[in-house]
């Protein structure tokens, strides 16, 4: 009896204290939400100045992945930096219907303008035609609305655009080093998702400019261990590559790790979305990362700051025009060692 | 469950049965493999020509199947006993995720073992608590734990990929003793004391009792609770284990990875000939289900194939094991009764 309570005494204490031990260990500081701001010095800039006061309502997909909490992140550290601008963020929940009831109640609250990355374009449709019936102009983020009158202004990436420059960067490099044939391997991210399927394509496009094809394509999920099964699959499919480009720079950590255990160095790789760890790594040029082309979260920031315009009825002020236009595409950057310097800011 | 009606004059002749339709089982599942392999060497002899890329090439599909193989044997306990487990895949994600947080990386390799392990573990027997005195069905306890095991750890990554700093734990998946990756030995221990545990021990024996008759368990002085709660506990301890070895692969951790790693585990471990409704299954089997699978992943991918495709012949595998299986069950019970 004493003897069995001793030892329930002595368990009890171990699992107290590894329960201490273990709260402790979910601290994560310091915190890396690296942001980016568009330009608020009032002084350099008119259309900063402080004006007519601003509510604007955010509505983005639960971040599963680095790339959409760097969305929120900066949308955030965007709002915060004007004194005239209110922000409302609403959860997205954790999926389409979640997020148009979220929309619906933010509609509700009257916003000036309500800022929306859906978690599918298509089916938030309705939740953006809604929003511009109710007199909120809608900003649309990067998931494109296909009814022209569900959004005020889409500002998003470009994912064709950004299979174009790997394939462009891949292909000249290829020339440059005089390989005829060369074995190119490509990892996506999620095969099913439109954004993968534009990307390879023009990946596809770009390299058959230079009469060149890929050899092996093993789709990933976005993540890191993902990343590391798909390549370890590739490498072990094509003991001699030339290239690779990996479409997420999220993923690409598994992907690179997995190069690093297979002890494979013969060939260069490409990354997608311009990670601050792939930025750095391109900078070290300690890797066979070689290069990243972009896909910015800045577009959080721009959308920000777009919302705000529209809110206060002014334009772009390098632009003729006397309101914000209503598509803008970002360009695709293609980040290398020689300037990676100046893109190591917007790294996510 | 049949076995446990089995006609009690002739308490050995059954047993032997049972041995030789384990045995019969896996031996298809080699064939299996062979055939895999086979049709391997048929489309890409090139590369099946250069015996150094056949070595690594099998090393390859072993080392794949280590994590995934440490969280099916876990399952194969759960599953022979009766219950389900859901959330696997979550609780690598967590023990991947708390493990690999800064202030856990700054106690070195040692500090991010035991939190994986812990972690594992406590989450198993937070499942195992609910379903054994909670009275919740494993299937809901488990589902419910998946989602917010999963949200638990997004929250403590602030839904960042975690990169793992630690050279030692990155380093357990470019280690090879013997020529043979650490994480494939890691894998044959687990399933080792996974085969010993359920042949050799009174744990394994009541294992099979709880799962083929509950009640027939606790009539014959089986703690049932207690028991049920430690095979979560057990699955949870697994999936700790594979968190380290996932995280070391992956040099990093974050909320969405081991995506899936609950159909895969459940899937493999039925391959390999585990009743779903629980009393009866093999480790080996089990081991062989989860090497079909990295087996057919290595298949495609020599042979540059859409993942479409492979996940196709996947579900036909699948059923195809189990109407093999269902057959085979309905014979043998047919044999009894005569």
């Amino acid at each position: 009896m004493s003897a069995l309570s001793r030892r329930r005494i002595l368990f009890g204490g171990a699992a107290v204290g590894a329960g201490a031990l273990l709260t402790a260990c979910t601290s994560n500081e310091p915190d890396n939400t690296a942001q980016v701001n568009t330009n608020t010095d009032a002084s350099a800039n008119p259309n900063a100045a402080s004006g007519e006061k601003v509510v604007i309502g955010f509505s983005a997909p639960a971040a599963d992945h680095g790339w959409l909490a760097a969305i929120t992140n900066n949308a955030k550290a965007q709002a915060a930096a004007y004194s005239d601008v209110e922000f409302k963020a609403v959860e997205a929940g954790t999926d389409a219907a979640a997020q148009r009831a979220a929309i619906s109640t933010l509609v509700a609250q009257k916003p000036n303008v309500i800022v929306m990355l859906p978690y599918d374009g298509k089916e938030l449709d309705a939740a953006g035609l809604e929003a511009m019936r109710a007199g909120i102009p809608v900003i649309n983020l990067d998931r494109a609305f296909p009814s022209q009158a569900a959004f005020r202004v889409q500002i998003k990436g470009d994912n064709y655009g950004m299979g174009l420059a790997a394939g462009h960067y891949i292909g000249e490099q290829m020339k440059a080093k005089n390989v005829a044939n060369p074995i190119i391997g490509e990892i996506p991210g999620i095969d099913s998702l439109e954004l993968t399927q534009e990307r390879s394509e023009g990946f596809k496009v770009a390299l058959a400019e230079y009469g060149f094809k890929v050899a092996n394509r093993r789709p990933a999920e976005f993540t890191a261990d993902s990343g590391q099964a798909a390549a370890t699959a590739l490498l072990q499919a094509l003991p001699k590559m030339d290239a690779l480009w990996n479409h997420d720079d999220d993923q690409g950590i598994g992907v690179l790790a997995a190069i690093k255990q297979t002890n494979r160095s013969e060939f260069f790789m490409v990354g997608g979305a311009g990670s601050k760890v792939a930025i750095d790594q391109i900078k070290a040029d300690n890797s066979v990362l070689k290069a990243t082309v972009t896909y910015s979260p800045s577009m959080a920031s721009s959308a920000i700051s777009l919302a705000r315009l529209i809110g206060q009825g002014k334009g772009m002020s390098d632009l003729v025009e006397l309101q914000v236009p209503k598509e803008i595409t970002l360009a695709s950057e293609t980040i290398t060692k020689d300037n990676a310097d100046k893109y190591a800011k917007l790294g996510f | 469950m049949t076995t446990q009606t089995a006609p009690p004059e002739a308490p050995t002749k059954p047993e032997r049965r049972k041995l030789d339709e384990n045995t019969l089982r896996n031996l298809g599942l080699v064939g299996v493999l062979v055939l895999l392999i086979v049709v391997g060497i048929i489309t890409k002899p090139d590369l099946y020509s250069d015996p150094t890329w056949v070595k690594n090439n099998f090393l390859t599909i072993l080392q794949q199947a280590s994590a995934i193989g440490v969280v099916t044997v876990g399952m194969t306990f759960v599953i022979i006993g009766g219950g389900i487990d859901l959330s696997v895949g979550a609780i690598v994600a967590i023990a991947g995720v708390w493990s690999t947080t800064l202030a856990t990386q700054s106690y070195g390799a040692g500090g991010m073992i035991f939190t994986a392990i812990i972690v594992g573990t406590v989450v198993g027997l937070v499942n195992g608590v609910l379903i054994a005195y909670g009275k919740l069905v494993s299937f809901i306890a488990t589902l419910a734990m998946m989602v917010a095991a999963r949200g638990l750890a997004a929250q403590i990554s602030g839904k960042q990929t975690q990169i793992s700093t630690n050279s030692t734990i990155n380093d357990i998946a470019s280690t090879r003793p013997l020529g043979i990756p650490l994480l494939v030995w890691i894998l044959a221990v687990v399933v080792l004391l996974g085969w010993v545990l359920l042949n050799r021990t009174t744990f394994g024996r009541r294992t099979v009792a709880v799962g083929g008759n509950p009640e027939a368990a606790r009539l014959a002085g089986i703690n049932v609770k207690r028991h049920t709660m430690l095979l979560f506990a057990l699955s949870g301890l697994c999936c700790g284990i594979a968190a380290i070895m996932l995280t070391s692969q992956a040099t990093s951790a974050q909320a969405a990875m081991a995506n899936l790693y609950e159909l895969d585990a459940i899937a493999a471990a039925i391959i390999g000939g585990t009743l779903l409704s629980g009393g009866r299954g093999t480790i080996v089997g089990a081991l062989f289900g989860v090497l079909v699978f990295s087996t057919i992943t290595n298949l495609f991918a020599i042979n540059n194939l859409p993942t479409e495709v492979q996940n196709m012949v996947k579900g036909g595998i699948i059923v195809a094991a189990v109407l093999i299986q269902q057959f085979r069950f309905q014979s043998l019970t047919k044999l009894l009764k005569r």
